[in-house]
């Protein structure tokens, strides 16, 4: 992503759609323009105004079409770029790029997904590989296992350790009170529920739910003219380094290494700065994976960096402070509510879980698994 | 017309082989088949493995109705990883660094052959 401009756009408008379990037949794309008409009425722009669409979904083939047919939009610039989960982090980049190149002024950046309504295997079919399918891996689940089955054997990483990862989640969620799941979890909680794919219990995976929502990019100058705090693009990065997990370089070093570091170049930041980790959580491991690739901690250490609580509330480092996809909320492709609750945080609108006195905000999106990451660094005006 | 690389693998694990590629620059061992070389994109040629290798990755799966079983990513020691499972032990006795070789495995039917892996060593 080198030539991108350092602060070359702004995040005016955010918004989640209706989340957790939506009304019944509600569809993907329903929930997209949902997300971008609360996402206009939190930044004071109409829908007139927007020229850039930016979706994906796992539920429509072809989502960009869909979109500008419902928001009635046939000129708008459309990107319905899609690797899993990162998606979004990537429309940010790639909002920033258009905005700057003058090919759209107001950018929507959706999504919208009903798999808790319609069923996991309805809302996104897993495609066969000849090479993995016959050996019968419970995907995602089984792939990010074997990740961990190696941080385990390789830097001693334990149960407990992934296990602090969803109690943490938790802790955060429980300040959040449009978070899925709330009820107290202790780390004996985690480690006697129900196996999926060992290490794994059912307390390591994300949630299954509907949800979706929207951001709005444009230019700085005139995200400071509206009527929010503008969140300021800084840094942007990305790296594809496999599809299959049978293809990934190396299990315990993820692509987040090289997306971080282009991030970070593009921000002119260290993480030392950062204020905020939103860490896409699709299982505890990432958690671990990401602190450790995006420089929190040495290679190795992630384990031991989140015990006894040091990313939970009151902890050292603010981790998925809106509880993550293991509480929050987790429809398919997360990674939108990375930015959302990043922007929320900078902007100071968090509520009974804001981190004081922040600045800056990394959210790293991940997807498939672990194989596409995309960082993207956000900051306020004092940041720039 | 190119054959399709996915055929040839087949055909060889029909014949009892587990085959994998080399890059014709470089030599690197590449899996799963392909039709050119990743990175290099140079032709690719076609070698059989000796069949043994290293348990690299290892989990057990617990579906919700079934018995657990193994899913596991092999190092083969010529160089390449592909993911399978370790037959003739538990699930959860397989073990990281286990040494395992190979064998086909026809399931029958419709169903292609695959490449399965048990212990190399009597009594690990």
């Amino acid at each position: 992503m080198s030539g991108l401009p350092r602060g070359g756009a702004a995040i005016a408008g955010v918004a989640c759609s209706d989340l957790g379990a939506v009304a019944a037949q509600m569809s993907p794309i329903d929930l997209m323009a949902q997300g971008i008409a609360r996402a206009l009425d939190d930044c004071g722009l109409r829908l007139a105004d927007v020229d850039g669409l930016f979706c994906a979904t796992t539920q429509a083939r072809t989502s960009a079409m869909s979109l500008a047919e419902y928001l009635g939009l046939p000129d708008a610039y459309t990107d319905s770029t899609i690797v899993g989960g990162s998606s979004f982090e990537v429309h940010v980049a790639h909002a920033l790029a258009a905005i700057d190149a003058g090919l759209c002024s107001v950018a929507a950046i959706a999504y919208g997904s009903t798999q808790r309504t319609v069923g996991r295997k309805q809302a996104s079919v897993r495609e066969y590989n000849p090479y993995e399918t016959p050996f019968r891996p419970f995907l995602p689940a089984t792939a990010y296992a074997l990740a961990a089955s190696r941080h385990m054997h390789q830097f001693g990483t334990t149960r407990e350790h992934l296990a602090e990862v969803a109690v943490a989640a938790r802790a955060w969620a429980q300040r959040n009170p449009a978070a899925w799941d709330r009820r107290p979890l202790a780390i004996a909680d985690v480690l006697s529920a129900r196996k999926v794919s060992d290490p794994f219990t059912v307390r390591d995976c994300c949630l299954v739910t509907d949800g979706g929502g929207a951001l709005i990019v444009v230019a700085p100058e005139r995200a400071r003219a509206l009527r929010r705090k503008p969140v300021y693009v800084l840094g942007c990065g990305q790296s594809i380094t496999h599809a299959s997990i049978s293809s990934m370089p190396d299990l315990t070093v993820t692509g987040a290494v090289a997306s971080g570091a282009a991030a970070y170049r593009m921000a002119k930041l260290a993480p030392r700065e950062i204020g905020l980790a939103m860490l896409y959580d699709a299982f505890t491991i990432n958690t671990i994976l990401f602190l450790e690739d995006l420089g929190f901690c040495p290679k190795g250490e992630g384990g031991r960096f989140v015990a006894g609580g040091a990313i939970a509330p009151g902890g050292r480092l603010a981790v998925n402070t809106n509880g993550g996809g293991l509480s929050f909320c987790h429809p398919g492709m997360y990674g939108l509510f990375l930015l959302i609750e990043a922007v929320q945080q900078l902007r100071g609108e968090a509520g009974e879980r804001q981190v004081p006195g922040i600045h800056t905000a990394i959210a790293h999106g991940n997807g498939g698994v672990l194989s596409a990451q995309a960082t993207t660094i956000l900051g306020t005006a004092e940041a720039l | 017309m190119d054959a399709s690389p996915l055929t040839t693998y087949q055909d060889y694990l029909d014949q009892g082989i587990l085959a994998f590629q080399r890059d014709g620059e470089t030599g690197a061992a590449v899996f799963y088949p392909r039709l050119i070389a990743p990175r290099t994109g140079a032709a690719l040629s076609w070698h059989h493995a000796s069949g043994l290798g290293t348990v690299h990755a290892t989990t057990v799966v617990h579906p919700q109705q079934g018995e657990p079983y193994n899913v596991a990513l092999i190092d083969l020691d010529e160089g390449f990883r592909m993911m399978s499972r370790v037959e003739d032990i538990p699930p959860e006795a397989v073990r990281i660094g286990l040494r395992v070789r190979f064998r086909p495995h026809r399931p029958g039917g419709d169903e292609p052959p695959c490449a399965v892996f048990f212990p190399a060593e009597a009594g690990a």
